[in-house]
């Protein structure tokens, strides 16, 4: 047939399609509206569904649990550690057992709990508080969980295996170099980073991208809830912070591989190098873990104040400059290695400045709890033990700002009470508190409040008679990563103490899991919006339907729910018989643009898989690099295959 | 800065409520320049921080109490949870100038007291070259005249009140000095030379650990310091230079063979013998250390033996080996061993 | 909440994995009791007279032959023993080269321990008294990586100092023979 009569035809069918189209709004709402919803949406039944998904929440569920299950195994390892450090000359954990466990430790705690779970919750929450319908890239959010995974597992068999890293979870050369750490643990260690670090990429631009396009409209920039800005900055110090440790992992494995000589100072090479990469990469790496709790506790304390943050752009400005001031602190770590004093000053005065917006957001918490009406709920009582906490850790922090005395406590127990009070008092129990608050959301039940108040209270004191004694153990002269430590020293008391506390920390986490489990079952039945909140997650169902929204809200304050009567506005005119999502302006939130969204799918577990066996391959020979990346190739391409080779009906991205 | 720094030494120990041992490895010391300026720098920076911690609280402690009154909070239910008090407002930029010039203060201090540290450490009159090995620590005593330089191991003797000067390298990873007792660490770094000047101020001994982590023994890692008179320290040199006395007793002499010509002397020295490596300690003047293998375990002869016997079991991993002695040969080496004064 | 683990074959698979362990990353670091020395008995030839059968190699070889502590504390040992006077750093000198196929006294793991502790004529001294034996096994799983014989996953790929040979790990295994037999 001739040209005209082909271009007709193909207008016909595309107008049959069209109208095929269905479309929700005044005539598909209610009931109806939800169960072609679901019938669009959900994934299909059974195993291979539940490796193909790419829903957001269940991609954040995985995640949660796999952090939380890390979390576990890495607390085991320091009650092992305590158990070996509450008496002097102990002897029943062998040198380099303990070594092991304290590497484990904190590699575990570092990569695969405490980021995991932030950016976990984020996947979870994000879309929902956005009020949109899934994140950006779906498919990359399930490819990012994989590889985490894969790469837990790969440190831990290794681990279980007897050939687990043995150099500390930030392994200095030339002790983490081919001499003198023979065989592989070493470079399982660098490549589990690599896992570990292409995950929190990747998720980092799901979020960016979602944070940024897929907003409901109205949602300005200056109406997006904190913990949006707080993901927002923390993703894009990911993006700048990882490819430092990236390169530097990577020199490690190439010079422990093929004999390459980066960290060689015989070649010309320097062991302050690692030093330099790691730190450029750790210390935005602590902000990276601390940015999302301080999101947390704006969310709780709102809620809980019954009133919005005081001073929001106060608060948007002091996480983006925290953010952009993280990354230049790092020489703080390296105050004992002899660079120029001159030098070290600028690093002393950075590191008291990031102080400053960190002390402005506390004053707005505080400013927020006097304007309003505190309930102390579990949540709240944790934002309230992450003040008294937190702020300790900060101020020790200022401390070791200081050259003079840094060079006293650097790399002694002082460091470790400085940490773990920053790490716990200001990530983990803003954490604790907002697993409790989002718990009804997520799983459609409210947890135990009495055993989350027991709970509370354990943690809280356990961890200060943890930790606090260890502030002594470092001016009494204990060093860091030392399997024991002599008698007559004035360390057994304190020691001893951190000890005791230690159990009860483990046990308040262990309750923390039993409530989490048991209310899985025994819970009270959770209404939409149990605490009153403001935030869009809170208008949906709990847990949220695989569509988070029958139709996309408009926000028109940055408390939506509180500030609007009745039902919210919606938009209206998004497919249903097709997963489709809308997407806005990045600053003003005007709708832009209709995206479809994509379906379930086997390839990022498959190229996940494909990408571990490459990495995993390359510790042992290089020629694993140009053959190990052919399947992931092939992988990639089979993923990104178009989908649509007819034309669409209507002017759609695909 | 030169506050008398008693009293706020002191205050802290007795705050922390152990003065019953003794602090040999602490920074709660005054026995050193440095250590004074850090404990008179740590007590300025306690005491702003607990002043902005105390603060912190009362305003936390405040709006928990306040709530009590109803009626007066901006919140949802009464529909002013736009509204806040404007006082909050400049609460807000007073607590932001009270942090901020908190911060400077603190700045100007920690870079005074690092100033201060080093003019007093500015004209070091002795030379002391350390090498760090996984897991002991290689002493020079440098000299001018070359016929007066020591070579020890894992224990440092300083005159005190001159100021020395320690340059320190490392033969394989990154370990790190550090006498908390007198002063602040330094790393020492393979394939750069850094170095520590400190000030001894107060005769008495004192315990070093290495505090970066070194390898499978960095737990047992430590040096002895002992701060002498300074008629004391040049007798400890005059006496580290003499040769190692050859032994009269029978079973002596029986271990002088073994250690000059055996296993022993494919890494030790003990100077005036046939011994000469340099691979492990140097044992001239062994026995009149205070500690055996980097702190491990007092001197005395019953812990020699069983260093000499088994080293894997009390320090495994470090490059002694467990030669496995017959008991006659190991009485005999141990015999030797204290003879090395 | 959905999606329950495969608990049970988690929990399988991991018990199988904690009873299975690496021997190239076990550390040794104590010999054998007084009396045991290397065998005096091995041979460095590979020609008996009569034909009679080659002894069963000896049990220590699998413990150190691919053991990654055993060889870089066979590093260690090279350079402070001075093993480096003679042999530079296996290119030879006043000794024969390490790091070719030529071997005078055999190439096993247990000849080149018999050679470290015997001494050879025209130079090699005696280690016997000096050394160990678990220092002389260690010795000698350094000198067979620096031909490349191990495996590549228990040889340090270089030392921290200045390159003087192909990383080991790139080293191409040259199958060791003795020098005055045309084939093993």
């Amino acid at each position: 047939m001739n040209e005209m009569t082909r271009v007709r035809k193909e207008d016909e069918r595309l107008a049959r399609e069209r109208r095929k189209i269905v479309r929700d709004g005044p005539k598909l709402t209610g009931a109806e509206l939800d169960a072609r919803l679901e019938r669009t949406w959900r994934r299909p039944p059974g195993i291979l569904g539940w490796l193909a998904t790419v829903d957001h929440k269940e991609i954040g569920r995985r995640y949660i649990v796999t952090a939380l299950l890390f979390l576990a195994a890495g607390g085991v390892l320091a009650l092992l550690m305590r158990i070996q450090l509450a008496r002097p000359d102990s002897n029943l954990i062998s040198a380099q057992r303990y070594n092991e466990l304290f590497t484990m430790h904190g590699s575990t705690m570092m990569f695969l709990f405490a980021v995991p779970v932030m950016e976990g919750v984020a996947v979870y929450i994000i879309p929902l508080m956005l009020g949109t319908r899934s994140t950006a890239f779906p498919r990359l959010n399930a490819f990012s969980y994989y590889m985490y995974l894969f790469g837990g597992l790969l440190l831990w068999a290794a681990f279980m295996l007897n050939i687990g890293p043995d150099v500390g979870w930030f392994a200095y050369t030339p002790l983490s170099g081919p001499q003198f750490s023979p065989g592989k643990r070493a470079d399982i260690w660098a490549q589990m980073i690599t896992f570990t670090e292409v995950s929190a990429l990747a998720a980092a631009v799901v979020l960016i991208c979602t944070i940024l396009k897929a907003r409901a409209p109205g949602m300005t920039l200056a109406r997006m809830p904190l913990f949006a800005w707080a993901m927002l900055v923390q993703a894009v110090m990911i993006i700048f912070a990882m490819p430092a440790i990236a390169l530097c992992s990577g020199m490690l494995i190439s010079d422990r591989l093929i004999g390459t000589n980066f960290y060689n100072a015989s070649e010309h090479g320097d062991a302050l190098l690692w030093q330099h990469l790691f730190w450029f990469f750790g210390h935005p790496e602590v902000y990276i873990i601390f940015l999302p709790a301080t999101g947390f506790v704006s969310v709780i304390t709102e809620t809980f104040c019954r009133r919005p943050i005081f001073a929001y752009p106060v608060v948007v400005l002091a996480l983006v400059s925290t953010g952009i001031l993280a990354f230049g602190l790092w020489v703080h770590h390296m105050f004992a290695t002899g660079l120029p004093r001159v030098g070290y000053g600028f690093y002393t005065a950075a590191s008291m400045t990031v102080a400053i917006p960190t002390g402005l957001q506390i004053f707005c918490w505080l400013a927020t709890m006097w304007e309003g009406r505190p309930r102390f709920d579990v949540p709240m009582l944790y934002v309230v033990g992450f003040i008294v906490t937190f702020v300790i850790g900060g101020l020790t922090g200022v401390i070791i700002a200081s050259v003079p005395l840094d060079l006293q406590l650097h790399d002694t127990y002082f460091i470790v009470a400085h940490f773990h009070y920053v790490l716990i008092g200001g990530a983990v129990f803003p954490l604790l508190g907002i697993l409790t608050y989002w718990y009804p959301k997520i799983t459609g039940r409210m947890m135990s409040e009495t055993l989350g108040k027991i709970g509370f209270w354990l943690i809280f004191l356990g961890f200060q008679l943890t930790f606090f004694p260890m502030h002594f153990s470092g001016l009494l002269g204990m060093p860091r990563r030392v399997y024991t430590y002599p008698a007559g020293l004035g360390l057994e008391l304190p020691n001893l103490l951190s000890s005791i506390g230690a159990f009860i920390v483990a046990a308040a986490v262990a309750l923390f899991v039993v409530n989490g489990l048991m209310s899985l079952y025994r819970g009270a039945l959770a209404p939409p919006n149990p605490w009153g909140a403001a935030s869009l997650e809170w208008a949906t169902a709990s847990p949220p339907p695989p569509y988070n929204f029958p139709h996309v809200p408009i926000v028109e304050s940055r408390s939506p729910l509180w500030d609007h009567d009745g039902e919210l506005p919606v938009v209206t005119g998004l497919r249903v018989d097709e997963k489709e999502t809308l997407l806005t302006t990045v600053v003003a939130a005007t709708p832009d643009m209709r995206e479809p969204v994509p379906y379930p799918s086997l390839w990022p577990l498959i190229a996940s898989v494909a990408t571990a066996i490459f990495f995993i391959s390359s510790i042992f020979s290089p020629w694993a690099v140009p053959v190990g990346v052919i399947p992931c190739a092939i992988a990639l391409i089979a993923w990104f295959w178009p989908k649509e080779l007819k034309r669409n009906p209507e002017p759609v991205i695909t | 800065m030169r506050i008398r720094a008693g009293a706020p030494i002191l205050a802290v120990s007795v705050l922390l409520g152990g003065c019953t041992y003794q602090h040999y490895q602490s920074t709660f010391s005054d026995a050193a320049v440095e250590v004074r300026q850090f404990n008179i720098l740590f007590v300025i920076f306690l005491v702003i921080c607990t002043i902005m911690y105390v603060l912190v609280l009362a305003f936390l402690v405040a709006g928990i109490v306040r709530r009590r009154r109803a009626g007066i909070a901006n919140v949802i239910e009464d529909g002013r949870h736009h509204q806040s008090d404007p006082l909050m407002r400049t609460g807000l930029v007073v607590w932001g100038a009270l942090v901020g010039t908190g911060l400077i203060g603190l700045a100007i201090a920690s870079f005074s007291a690092d100033r201060s540290m080093a003019s007093a450490a500015s004209r070091p009159r002795l030379s002391i070259t350390l090498t760090a090995n996984q897991w002991w620590w290689d002493i020079t005593y440098n000299s001018a005249d070359s016929s007066k330089t020591i070579r020890t191991a894992n224990e440092l003797h300083l005159p005190v009140g001159v100021p020395v000067r320690i340059l320190l390298n490392s033969n394989d990873v990154i370990h790190s000095f550090w006498v908390p007792s007198l002063a602040g660490k330094q790393d020492l770094i393979p394939g750069r030379q850094n170095d520590i000047t400190l000030v001894p101020q107060k005769v008495g001994v004192y315990r070093g650990q290495c505090a970066e982590y070194c390898g499978a023994q960095h737990a047992k890692m430590a040096l002895v310091v002992d701060v002498d008179s300074y008629g004391d320290f040049l007798g400890w040199w005059e006496h580290q230079l003499q040769p190692a006395p050859t032994p009269a007793a029978p079973l002596a002499k029986m271990g002088y063979t073994y250690v000059t010509a055996g296993p022993c002397s494919a890494c030790h020295a003990v100077s005036g013998t046939p011994a000469s490596a340099i691979v492990g300690p140097d044992l001239t003047h062994f026995a009149s250390r205070r500690s055996i293998a980097a702190g491990v375990m007092p001197m005395s002869e019953g812990n020699l033996y069983g260093w000499v016997a088994d080293p894997q079991s009390l320090k495994p991993g470090n490059h002694m080996p467990t030669i496995g002695l017959e008991p006659d040969q190991l009485h005999a080496v141990v015999a030797y061993l204290e003879t090395l004064k | 909440m959905s999606s329950r683990f495969p608990a049970n074959a988690l929990l399988i698979g991991l018990a199988a994995a904690a009873l299975l362990s690496c021997d190239r990353e076990e550390r040794h670091s104590r010999s054998k009791p007084v009396g045991e020395t290397v065998p005096a008995a091995t041979s460095p030839d590979t020609i008996w007279p009569g034909g009679t059968m080659p002894q069963a190699p000896d049990p220590r070889a699998k413990v150190y032959d691919n053991n990654a502590p055993a060889i870089s504390e066979g590093q260690f040992l090279y350079t402070r023993m001075n093993c480096v006077g003679c042999h530079s750093h296996g290119g030879g000198g006043m000794g024969p080269a390490l790091i070719d196929d030529e071997w005078r006294y055999g190439g096993r793991i247990d000849q080149i321990a018999s050679s470290i502790a015997e001494g050879r004529p025209n130079g090699m001294p005696s280690w016997r008294s000096k050394l160990t034996d678990d220092q002389i096994w260690k010795l000698a799983a350094y000198v067979r990586s620096m031909s490349g014989q191990p495996s590549k996953d228990a040889v340090n790929s270089r030392s921290e100092s200045m390159s003087a040979t192909t990383p080991a790990t790139l080293m191409r295994r040259a199958p060791a023979h003795t020098s005055d037999t045309p084939d093993q």
